[in-house]
């Protein structure tokens, strides 16, 4: 024990008598991949002390029926988000852009699966 | 295998499954968040689960003809076989999980050592039974550390919780004949000290002295406070004998 950890002094974040309420949990967002190969998918967010709470309750809310093979949580303050006000710079100038989608070739009949 | 041993162990452990899940459920709409709420009723049905399959083997090496339901609905507090310290009231959210971390660190090993016993049955359920208890105590031990090592009053009540449960662990360690015709429980005690005594360090608590040991749930003797438990969980069967869901 350092001379900071003694009992209750909040060696996980919170200052002796200060509330530690479930509405004061930070956010956390919540990704799971349902199968090997498969990418992490968002899934929703939740609240949670820290970061192994956010682990076991995403296990609880988000995998009750057999999801998930893998979990991620990220702080939601951590996110960096693309602003709204910015979508037409943003995405606009791709819309105009129909050669860069592989619609252009003819696919032999013969070929399937594609 | 002797079928009175059989089914005398497991009762035992279906009845105390089905005692711990149905004090779990009373959380049920009251836990201190939304995601505990739902990780509680998580627990409180794994558990369900496992004492649906403890009664219906002790039912079958019983041999009178009692299912899980008779078995879980139809008996009185002298009939239970659980340990005392899962009829204990749930208290605050720091002696709900005291009672649970307790019993997780008992339960888990003990299922670990019940998958290899040559009873097939038991080995069978104790096997399926043992990656969910896994998870509880994981779940469990980290409640506690987070509490403990929490702010100045979480630290108080996790200490006071810890203590007040201390007398009801003693009674997981204590064997008779039908104990030892499958594990004895005795031998678990070391390894689950080790585990508390290593959470509570983390935890900055102190582990509760003191020998003396509160016994007799696995003889029928109980607190009063599985009484009222039993009155709602079986009211339904008592007032509308077999209905049905």
């Amino acid at each position: 024990m350092s001379a900071n950890d003694v009992p209750g002094a909040g060696a996980r974040g919170t200052a002796p008598g200060e509330s530690a309420a479930p509405e004061s949990w930070p956010l956390w967002e919540v990704f799971i991949r349902s199968q090997h190969g498969l990418a992490h998918k968002h899934v929703g967010s939740l609240h949670a002390a820290d970061a192994e709470m956010a682990l076991e309750n995403a296990r609880d809310l988000y995998t009750r029926r057999n999801e998930g093979t893998s979990i991620w949580v990220v702080p939601s303050a951590q996110i960096t988000a693309s602003p709204p006000e910015e979508k037409e710079p943003l995405f606009e100038p791709a819309r105009s852009k129909a050669f860069r989608h592989p619609g252009f070739y003819k696919v032999p009949p013969e070929v399937k699966n594609l | 295998m002797n079928p009175e041993a059989l089914f005398a162990f497991s009762l035992r452990m279906g009845d105390n499954a089905l005692v711990l899940s149905q004090r779990l459920g009373e959380w049920c709409g009251h836990g201190p968040a939304l995601e505990e709420d739902l990780a509680l009723a998580n627990t409180a049905l794994d558990l369900l689960g496992h004492a649906r399959m403890w009664l219906s083997l002790a039912g079958e090496a019983e041999g009178r003809g009692r299912d899980e339901d008779q078995l879980a609905f139809l008996r009185d507090a002298g009939e239970f076989r659980n340990l005392l310290l899962v009829e204990q009231a749930n208290g605050d959210y720091a002696c709900t999980m005291a009672r649970q971390y307790y019993f997780d660190a008992w339960h888990h090993p003990l299922l670990e050592r019940l998958a290899q016993a040559r009873e097939p049955r038991v080995a069978a359920i104790a096997a399926k039974a043992a990656k969910e208890a896994a998870y509880h105590l994981h779940r469990s031990r980290e409640w506690v550390v987070r509490l403990g090592d929490g702010t100045g009053e979480s630290h108080r009540r996790m200490q006071a919780a810890a203590e007040e449960l201390w007398p009801y662990t003693g009674e997981m360690f204590a064997a008779d004949d039908a104990d030892r015709a499958f594990v004895d429980p005795a031998e678990l005690q070391p390894g689950w000290r080790a585990e508390v005594e290593a959470t509570f360090a983390r935890a900055t608590l102190t582990l509760p002295g003191g020998g003396w040991m509160q016994q007799g749930g696995k003889r029928g003797v109980h607190t009063e406070k599985l009484g009222h438990l039993l009155a709602e969980m079986q009211f339904l069967q008592r007032a509308y004998p077999g209905a049905k869901w």
